[in-house]
C-alpha cells in the first residue's frame, strides 16, 4: 500500500482545459474523495493516477516513484467502475479469478487468494454461481473482489454506488468503509454526492472548473470553507450567504449587518465593497427579542429539527432549530448567529477572508 | 378544491394484490403524502382516486360524490407523473395553455392568458414562455409539468413522485416552493413518494402504506413520534432508527420483544458500556457507529466531540420505543 503524491497536474483535451494545476497528497491507508459537480475535472483526476490518461504536464508519485507517464498496467492499481463490468459467461469464482490466472499465479494460490478475498467480502455461498442471477449488491461485491484479489497498491472507484438506489447505497457505503478499514488499502474515491464524501472520507478534495478548490479532511472542509463554491456545495441545506456592502479592517471582531453590528471571528484580512456572511443553518438561533429581524417563510419538519425559510434584510436565509421550537409562516422573529463560526468572503472572487478561525487552514490549502 | 375520501378501496391485479381495504379522509386544502416503498400500493391508489383503474371493491368520495362510474375527465382531477410529458412542439405558454382549450372546460381566451401569466410567476418561469418546451432544463420542464395543472382549478391534484427525477438541489428549492404553491391555492392534494424527506417536510398528513394496506395516518410529527409499528418507525428518520433485542437494556415493559431507539434518542455517559466503532463527520453533526453485545447501533454527536474508534461509551435509551414479537406498538 502506498502514498500518492499529485504535483502540478494539468490535462488539456484539445482546447478544453479539464485539469488546472492541481497538487494534493494521498496519504498511505487513507479514504480519499474526489468530489465536485460533473464536468469538474475529478473523474480525469482518478484516471491520470490510473493511467487511463496521460497528463499533459506534472507528476505522479504512487509510493516514491514518479509514473505519470506509465502504462496502466506498470502501475499496481485496481480500478473499480460505477458499472461493475463482469465477465457474464463465468460463474464468480472464474471473475475472481482471472486477474490472478491472467498474471500466471498457479491454480493453488489463486484458490487460496480467492477464497480469502470471498471471506472478506461475505461472498463464499455464490462463488460457483453464474453472476448473471446476481443481486445488485452480490454483483457489486464481486466487482470489488476482482479489484482486491490483486493487492494492488491503490484502489480507484469512480462512483462505484452511484448506480444503486437510496437505501442500498448507505448500506454499501458502510460496507465498503468498513472493508477499507479492515484492509487499510489506499483508496481513491470519485463521487459528486457531498454526503457520501463526508460520510466515508478521511479527506476530501473539492473540485470545480479543473481547479482543486479546497483540500482537507470533512470537519475542516465544512467548518472553514475556503471558497464560496465550497462553502455551497457541502451541507444541506448548504451555507446561507447574507450579502452586505461594506468595509472590514484587519483585526475587526464585528461586521455591521442591516444596521445592526454582529460579532465574527477575528479578521486577519481588511476588505471592503460587497461582502458575503456565510453562516451555516445550525449557527443561526430565532427567539422573540433581537433586533435583527426576519419573517418566517416556511418551515420544514425533520423530526428532531426543522428547516426554517427566513427573509432577512441580507437576502433569504435557512436555519436549522429543534423541532419543538414553534416558529410559524408570515411570522417576525429575530435572529443571531454564532459569531466563532462565522465566516467572511469577498463576493467578486468568492474568497474566504482570512480570521483566526480559518487561519491555519487557508495557508496550508 | 374538495374534501376526497376513500372508502374500503381494494384493487387487484390477477393474484397481485395492489391495495387492499383502504379507507381514507384527505380533507379539503389538506397536503397528504402517501409514503411507502415500491410495491406498497402508491401509485395504484392514486390512479383508483383519478379514474386511471377501477377498484375491486369500495368507494372514492370526490366533494361529496361517488365516483365510481365516472371518467377521468369527469372526476376533475390533474396529475402530475414523474416523467414530465410536455408536447415538444408546444411553447412552454402553449403547454400551459392547452388543458384550458380543452372542450370541455371552454375556457375565454383572455382567461386563460391571465391563469398561465399567474402560473408561470408563481412557477418564476415568466421569462421562458415563448421557449419551445424542449429548450428547458430538467427543472424547468418538470415546473411546466406542475404549472400544467396548476393552471386549473380541479378539486385534487394527484402527483406521482414529481421531483424525484431532478438533482438534490433543485428538489430541495421544489420542496419549498410546492409546499408554499399549495398553501397559497388553499388546494388539496394528494402527492406519493419513497422519499421521507418529502414527506415530513411538505405534508399536513402523511399516509404509510405497506403491501397495499394503510397502517397508519397522521401529522408527520405524530408518525414520526408516534408510530404504531415498527414497519412505520421504520420508515422515517435518518440515519434509520436502531432496533434491538429488549433485553440489551434493563426496564422494558413485559412483552416487549423488541425496541426501536432513534439514533438522537440515547444519552452518553451512563448505562451499557459500547464500542466506538467509526465516526462520521457530517459537518453539522458526528454520526457514531457502535458496537454494543454485538448489535450496531448509530447515534449522532457534537461534531466538536471526536471519539477515537475503539473508545468505550457508556449509553442508555432515552425514550425507547417498545414493540410486541408482531412488530406492534407497546405503549
Amino acid at each position: 500500500m502506498a502514498q500518492i503524491i499529485i504535483k502540478n497536474v494539468r490535462k488539456e483535451f484539445g482546447d478544453f482545459t479539464a485539469v488546472k494545476e492541481s497538487s494534493f497528497t494521498i496519504e498511505d491507508g487513507e479514504f480519499f474523495m474526489l468530489l465536485g459537480p460533473s464536468g469538474c475535472g475529478k473523474t480525469t483526476t482518478l484516471r491520470m493516477i490510473a493511467g487511463l490518461e496521460l497528463p499533459t504536464s506534472g507528476e505522479i508519485y504512487l509510493d516514491g516513484e514518479e509514473i505519470s507517464q506509465k502504462p496502466p498496467s506498470q502501475r499496481d492499481i485496481a480500478f473499480v467502475f460505477q458499472m461493475f463490468a463482469l465477465y457474464p459467461h463465468m460463474n464468480v469464482r472464474k471473475n475472481l479469478s482471472y486477474p490472478l490466472v491472467s498474471q500466471g499465479m498457479g491454480r493453488k494460490d489463486v484458490r487460496a487468494k480467492v477464497d480469502e478475498v470471498a471471506g472478506i467480502l461475505g461472498i463464499h455461498d455464490i462463488l460457483n454461481k453464474p453472476v448473471g442471477g446476481l443481486s445488485g449488491g452480490d454483483r457489486q461485491r464481486v466487482a470489488l473482489g476482482r479489484a482486491i484479489v490483486r493487492d494492488p497498491k491503490a484502489f480507484m472507484m469512480d462512483e462505484p454506488l452511484g448506480a444503486l438506489d437510496a437505501e442500498f447505497r448507505e448500506h454499501m457505503s458502510e460496507e465498503l468503509r468498513a472493508l477499507h478499514d479492515r484492509m487499510g488499502a489506499t483508496t481513491v474515491y470519485v463521487t459528486h454526492d457531498q454526503l457520501e464524501a463526508m460520510q466515508m472520507g478521511d479527506k476530501i478534495v473539492v473540485m470545480n472548473n479543473a481547479v482543486v478548490e479546497q483540500f482537507g479532511t470533512p470537519q475542516e472542509i465544512y467548518d472553514k470553507p475556503a471558497t464560496m463554491f465550497v462553502a455551497d456545495f457541502i451541507g444541506s441545506p448548504s451555507m446561507n450567504f447574507l450579502n452586505f456592502n461594506g468595509k472590514v479592517g484587519d483585526g475587526a471582531t464585528s461586521v455591521d449587518l442591516g444596521g445592526q453590528s454582529h460579532a465574527v471571528p477575528r479578521q486577519s484580512q481588511g476588505a471592503s465593497g460587497d461582502l458575503v456572511f456565510g453562516v451555516r443553518p445550525e449557527h443561526i438561533t430565532l427567539s422573540d427579542s433581537g433586533s435583527y429581524r426576519g419573517e418566517v417563510l416556511a418551515s420544514e419538519y425533520l423530526g428532531t429539527t426543522q428547516i426554517i425559510t427566513l427573509a432577512t434584510p441580507n437576502g433569504e436565509a435557512k436555519a436549522r432549530i429543534d423541532s419543538t421550537q414553534v416558529a410559524r409562516v408570515g411570522e417576525q422573529v429575530s435572529l443571531s448567529f454564532n459569531a466563532p463560526k462565522v465566516t467572511l468572503f469577498d463576493k467578486s472572487s468568492g474568497h474566504a477572508l482570512r480570521s483566526e478561525l480559518n487561519e491555519k487552514v487557508l495557508s496550508h490549502g | 378544491m374538495a374534501e376526497v375520501v376513500l372508502k374500503n378501496l381494494s384493487k387487484s391485479f390477477g393474484s397481485e394484490v395492489g391495495v387492499e381495504d383502504i379507507s381514507m379522509t384527505i380533507p379539503d386544502g389538506a397536503f397528504v403524502v402517501l409514503l411507502g416503498p415500491t410495491g406498497a400500493g402508491k401509485t395504484t391508489t392514486l390512479r383508483l382516486i383519478s379514474g386511471l383503474e377501477t377498484a375491486d371493491q369500495g368507494e372514492v368520495w370526490i366533494d361529496g360524490r361517488n365516483v365510481g362510474s365516472e371518467t377521468p375527465a369527469q372526476r376533475d382531477v390533474a396529475m402530475v407523473f414523474q416523467q414530465y410529458s410536455l408536447y415538444p412542439h408546444l411553447t412552454v405558454r402553449d403547454n400551459l395553455a392547452f388543458p384550458l382549450k380543452s372542450p370541455i372546460l371552454n375556457t375565454p381566451a383572455a382567461e386563460i392568458t391571465r391563469k398561465v401569466d399567474e402560473v408561470a410567476s408563481v412557477l418564476q418561469i415568466s421569462h421562458k414562455l415563448d421557449n419551445k418546451a424542449t429548450a428547458l432544463s430538467g427543472g424547468e420542464m418538470q415546473r411546466v409539468s406542475i404549472g400544467r395543472a396548476l393552471v386549473r382549478d380541479p378539486s385534487i391534484y394527484l402527483m406521482d413522485e414529481p421531483l424525484s427525477s431532478l438533482d438534490a438541489k433543485l428538489r430541495t428549492d421544489l420542496r419549498v416552493e410546492l409546499k408554499r404553491i399549495q398553501a397559497s391555492l388553499g388546494a388539496t392534494l394528494l402527492y406519493v413518494t419513497h422519499d421521507q424527506i418529502e414527506a415530513m417536510t411538505m405534508a399536513t398528513h402523511v399516509g404509510v402504506l405497506n403491501e397495499g394496506r394503510l397502517v397508519q395516518f397522521g401529522t408527520p410529527r405524530d408518525i414520526y413520534e408516534n408510530p404504531n409499528s415498527l414497519y412505520v418507525a421504520s420508515r422515517l428518520g435518518l440515519p434509520r432508527i436502531n432496533v434491538l433485542p429488549a433485553d440489551v437494556f434493563s426496564g422494558m415493559p413485559p412483552g416487549t420483544s423488541q425496541i426501536g431507539l432513534r439514533p438522537e434518542h440515547i444519552a452518553q455517559g451512563d448505562g451499557q458500556e459500547a464500542e466506538v466503532l467509526r465516526v462520521e463527520h457530517l459537518g453539522d453533526q458526528n454520526r457514531l457507529h457502535l458496537t454494543l453485545k454485538g448489535h450496531a447501533i448509530t447515534t449522532i454527536a457534537d461534531p466538536t466531540i471526536d471519539y477515537a474508534p475503539g473508545t468505550m461509551l457508556k449509553i442508555a435509551p432515552k425514550n425507547p420505543l417498545c414493540f410486541d414479537p408482531h412488530g406492534n406498538r407497546i405503549r
